[in-house]
């Protein structure tokens, strides 16, 4: 309980003081987040409406692997990226393991099938209701996708809200491709996980009570830029 | 709105994108764990304008990461694992730096009474008769390789041990954190002990045995085998870390006005 | 280029082994307003459907006197219940000329006249998801009618309005075919087939029964079912 108390006390004095440390964290934290975020969204979602208005053979198929790709362990996505980006590598070249960029690549890899698959859920039942018109209208296929991912926009933004919810928070597979380096690729879960490690539970409650409110805030403006309670209408 | 956090991003983009110097170091988490390296870092910095980053990591997995080449050198303490990696041809050679000491650490009350042991074969001898709970790091890191090589001696095998031995597979904060939960005895560096914030029961109950001394070597990663790495940076740590410099801050460094590593380079 | 005459064939709509619509042999030609009728689930959708080429044939043909890439360019089709985008009414109006390519400021424009000549100019910011029934009906015929096509089908399109919205509706339909709009209609509405019709196309369990100008139809129909059909009969 002291702790709690302790955690509580120290994380209001790192807020007020903004302390370097802490911002530098939590800057990268959004920066790795909101960037892994905006390549999964524009690779998920009009894959998603791809998925909606174009029959193909192996379309049932696809949607259940999507589907089942949601379960894939992020640990297990850090461990296969670190395969492939470590210098004995396939993909060592690049020189990316232990940067940022790897982390946003673990991170898109596993928020991709998570985005698709909720927007296609939502981008199918829109698509009901829009077939018969758009087919009567004589739409190529790119202009049925674009109406889909315009006018379900709403949906959309749920769906990358869900992506970013199991972003922000996760910590195997960043932790791994990432390293935890101090500041290079030291994020908010990271350094959580560092000082509980350490044995620094204060320290480690100030960091979750940021990354708390971080979360909470980002969800709370993008649901305000999107005027969803103002206008009341989905 | 949209123009702040504009801003704050390239801000935050351009802040990592700075023009210093920087390389990767695979450390231990019994290295860092000793909070050395907050001394060391920023005074390699000043004086040789480089940024080293640290990798910490157990001593196994330092070792591979210099096998496969994505850290640039490595600084850890296991003599044999060292020789077998320069042996591979994967570093170029081993550059002892400094040692600190290992330390067993148990409950106040020492229910196995290892605080009166004459050596430290002893204190274990006792500790498995008592079958009293003992954290092991059991992460194949040079700590854990040295309370195997302690058990043998005192001619104990781990794979008869009973529930009582908890092998744990973590760092030296971690395990020392589970030992604290558990009550457990434990054997750890003493800088880790000493930086340790959640101690609760737990007290340094034996100490001192030569045998417990810990030497710290550094191998920079073989350029031949790895062509990328920053061999010259490498070398230039190296010839720092071996520096006066670097032996007032070694040596200097304390905690709680204990002294925690002897360093002990020699000038080649 | 001329689109008519439409010749069906043999033409046959199936869906899921049960016949919808068809064998159907039929000739339109290229003038005035074609109303088709007939009991519920008599294939009155399905036949529409099928002319308008958003049913896929399971058997014969239908061609156009010009090629079908041409003939889809053209048409037109107003659903039973229509398809509100999730966008504002003009918005709506305006979506057809925005896949042909009109500037977003142009068919905004054309969009409001429209929206103004069906009588929703008091709420062409609404979204249109909050229309009523017959504004629906308003804004979906504008909404095909924008692109001035040759031909335009319509499916009960007064099948839930009240008196005035269907005359409205009826209004601005008298007024597309005089302006050139080949109109073919389907309605449950005796009163309205015998104000609209040129020529009526009486459809009974998927196929025509009979197909013949309005005024020899309404003074008597040949076929018996035609008969008890204008009775106001059930006509199984």
């Amino acid at each position: 309980m002291s702790d709690l108390w302790g955690g509580l006390t120290q994380a209001f004095w790192l807020l007020a003081t903004l302390d370097a440390d802490l911002v530098e964290i939590s800057l990268r934290s959004l920066q790795v987040t909101l960037t892994a975020l905006l390549v999964a969204s524009v690779l998920a979602l009009p894959f998603a409406a791809f998925l909606v208005v174009r029959r193909f053979r192996m379309r049932r198929m696809t949607i259940a692997v999507l589907n089942a790709l949601m379960g894939l362990p992020p640990v297990v996505v850090g461990l296969v990226v670190y395969v492939f980006l470590s210098r004995s590598g396939p993909f060592g070249v690049f020189g990316l393991l232990f940067t940022p960029s790897a982390m946003i690549i673990a991170q898109v890899i596993i928020i991709v099938p998570l985005i698709a698959s909720i927007a296609h859920q939502s981008l199918r039942e829109l698509w009901s209701d829009y077939h018969d018109l758009l087919i009567s209208l004589n739409t190529t296929q790119f202009q049925r996708i674009q109406a889909l991912l315009w006018d379900g926009r709403r949906a959309l933004l749920t769906a990358a809200l869900a992506g970013f919810g199991r972003a922000i928070g996760e910590v195997g597979a960043i932790m791994i491709v990432g390293g935890n380096i101090d500041h290079a690729t030291r994020v908010l879960t990271t350094a959580i996980a560092l000082e509980t490690g350490k044995g620094d539970f204060a320290l480690a409650l100030a960091l979750g009570f940021v990354l708390i409110a971080l979360a909470v805030s980002v969800n709370l403006l993008i649901h305000r830029l999107s005027h969803t309670e103002s206008e009341g209408r989905w | 709105m949209k123009r702040t956090l504009i801003g704050v991003f390239a801000a935050v983009t351009l802040a990592t994108s700075s023009l210093a110097e920087e390389m990767k170091l695979a450390v231990t988490t019994s290295f860092h764990n000793s909070g050395l390296s907050d001394i060391l870092l920023p005074a390699i910095k000043d004086d040789l304008g480089l940024d080293v980053q640290l990798l910490v990591v157990g001593t196994g997995q330092a070792l591979r990461l210099g096998e496969a080449g994505d850290v640039d050198a490595i600084l850890v303490h296991s003599k044999n694992a060292e020789q077998a990696f320069l042996a591979g041809g994967n570093g170029t050679h081993r550059r002892e730096i400094m040692y600190n000491d290992f330390v067993l650490i148990g409950p106040k009350g020492d229910a196995a009474g290892i605080g009166a042991a004459s050596d430290v074969t002893v204190a274990l001898q006792k500790i498995a008769e008592a079958e009293a709970a003992f954290v092991s790091r059991g992460d194949d890191s040079g700590t854990h390789k040295k309370e195997l090589g302690l058990w043998a001696s005192a001619d104990l095998n781990v794979e008869e041990f009973g529930g009582w031995y908890n092998s744990v597979g973590a760092g030296m904060g971690a395990a020392l954190n589970t030992a604290s939960g558990m009550n457990a005895y434990i054997m750890a560096d003493r800088a880790s002990w000493l930086n340790f914030g959640n101690k609760q029961d737990l007290s340094l109950l034996f100490a001192g045995d030569p045998v417990l001394f810990n030497q710290y070597a550094y191998i920079p990663v073989n350029p031949e085998k790895h062509p990328h790495v920053k061999n010259i940076l490498a070398e230039m740590l190296e010839a720092w870390l071996v520096s006066d410099r670097a032996k007032t801050l070694i040596d200097g460094y304390q905690i709680n006005a204990e002294t925690l590593f002897v360093f002990n380079a020699s000038q080649k | 280029m001329q689109m008519f005459p439409l010749e069906a064939k043999q033409a046959i709509v199936r869906r899921k082994g049960k016949v919808l619509a068809g064998p159907i042999d039929l000739t339109l030609q290229g003038q005035g307003i074609t109303i088709v009728i007939g009991p519920n689930g008599a294939g009155k959708t399905s036949l529409l459907k099928m002319l308008h080429g958003i049913a896929r044939l399971h058997g014969g043909s239908l061609t156009w006197a010009c090629t079908t890439a041409e003939a889809q360019k053209r048409q037109g089709f107003v659903f039973q219940a229509p398809v509100m985008m999730r966008r504002s009414v003009v918005e709506n109006i305006a979506y057809p000329l925005r896949l042909i390519g009109v500037s977003k400021a142009e068919a905004r424009l054309r969009a409001q006249d429209w929206a103004g000549q069906v009588g929703l100019a008091h709420v062409v910011k609404l979204q249109a998801t909050l229309l009523s029934g017959g504004e629906r009906q308003k804004l979906a015929l504008a909404r095909a009618l924008i692109r001035d096509p040759a031909v335009l089908f319509l499916d009960e399109p007064c099948a839930s309005l009240d008196g005035r919205a269907t005359r409205e509706i009826e209004e601005i339909l008298i007024r597309a075919a005089a302006n050139g709009t080949r109109l073919i209609m389907s309605t449950h509405n005796m009163g309205q087939a015998q104000r609209l019709a040129d020529e009526v196309i009486f459809v009974l369990h998927g196929k025509i029964q009979e197909f013949s100008p309005a005024e020899s139809f309404f003074a008597g129909p040949e076929t018996k079912q035609g008969r008890a059909f204008l009775r106001g009969d059930i006509v199984e």
